[in-house]
């Protein structure tokens, strides 16, 4: 194993921002943020929808000003294939909806509460993100 | 007031993403490649938040009510069974393939990037049809 690309200040730095929106997001409105479940109720539920719309609008608008006022372009490098795009938004959909939760929901919020369920669920996407990265790099 | 608060954390959120290099699903992806060539930094992102979020979790428990709101509306789920498990592992392959869990997802439709909007566009279908199976799976 090599340690490559390593950032952690950058890294640090982003996540206390995370950490910084679940908290206000806690202590003002009294909910836990989970962005599964935020952008799913969007979509299928009527309760807090402008809330969820407004939150869903807010994550696309943060890139967008962190350009716009560090003048720093935001290079990403993602999948060009439609199929694998397809079937891992599908598994991400179904599966952090039967779960409960994804990274910030039960690895966040979740984790952040001591949540034991929230950790048996962190764990268990994390071994298999790894399992399917470990396969994905064997074929 | 609670509206704006949702807006702002949620811009909040999204800067962190950018800011950590969270939204560039190749990082996550070194992060998951633990056995070859290792890129650490998302668990420093994680101990960010954490650091931040857990303490007010345990200051404000005993805390009647939020500022903007009439209570606290949050699961207290604690059951650990099949479905966590299972839903979790099917999420866990999602995110080991494309490397885009549901946030950098949704951030990173701000870049215009028509591979992201693939993603999310599959995603948001994956949630209907969890939705759809819901009533079969509390009928039993």
């Amino acid at each position: 194993m090599n340690i490559v690309n390593f950032t952690p200040i950058s890294a640090f730095l982003g996540g206390s921002l995370i950490g910084l929106a679940v908290v206000i997001f806690f202590v003002f409105n009294g909910r836990l943020i989970g962005i599964s479940g935020i952008a799913s109720n969007f979509l299928t539920s009527k309760n807090n929808r402008f809330d969820n719309f407004l939150f869903i609008a807010g994550v696309i608008t943060g890139p967008i000003l962190y350009k716009f006022f560090t003048s720093q372009e935001i290079n990403i490098s993602i999948s060009n294939s439609f199929y694998l795009l397809a079937v891992a938004g599908l598994l991400v959909g179904v599966g952090t909806r039967i779960g409960g939760g994804c990274t910030s929901g039960h690895g966040i919020s979740g984790m952040g509460r001591f949540s034991l369920r929230s950790i048996i669920a962190t764990i268990t996407f994390m071994i298999v993100g790894i399992l399917t990265v470990l396969v994905k790099n064997l074929i | 007031m609670s509206k704006i608060i949702s807006l702002v954390c949620g811009i909040i959120f999204g800067i962190g993403l950018t800011v950590s290099e969270m939204i560039d699903p190749a990082k996550v992806l070194g992060f998951l490649n633990i056995f070859i060539d290792w890129d650490p930094s998302l668990a420093f992102v994680m101990i960010g938040a954490l650091i931040i979020s857990s303490p007010f979790f345990h200051l404000f428990k005993n805390n009647k009510k939020p500022i903007f709101a009439k209570s606290f509306n949050y699961t207290t789920n604690k059951e650990i069974n099949k479905k966590l498990i299972i839903g979790s592992s099917l999420f866990g392959a999602g995110w080991g393939l494309a490397g885009l869990c549901p946030g950098p997802a949704i951030a990173s439709l701000a870049l215009l990037n028509i591979n992201s909007a693939t993603f999310v566009v599959a995603m948001f279908v994956g949630f209907y049809l969890a939705k759809l199976s819901e009533p079969t799976t509390h009928a039993r």
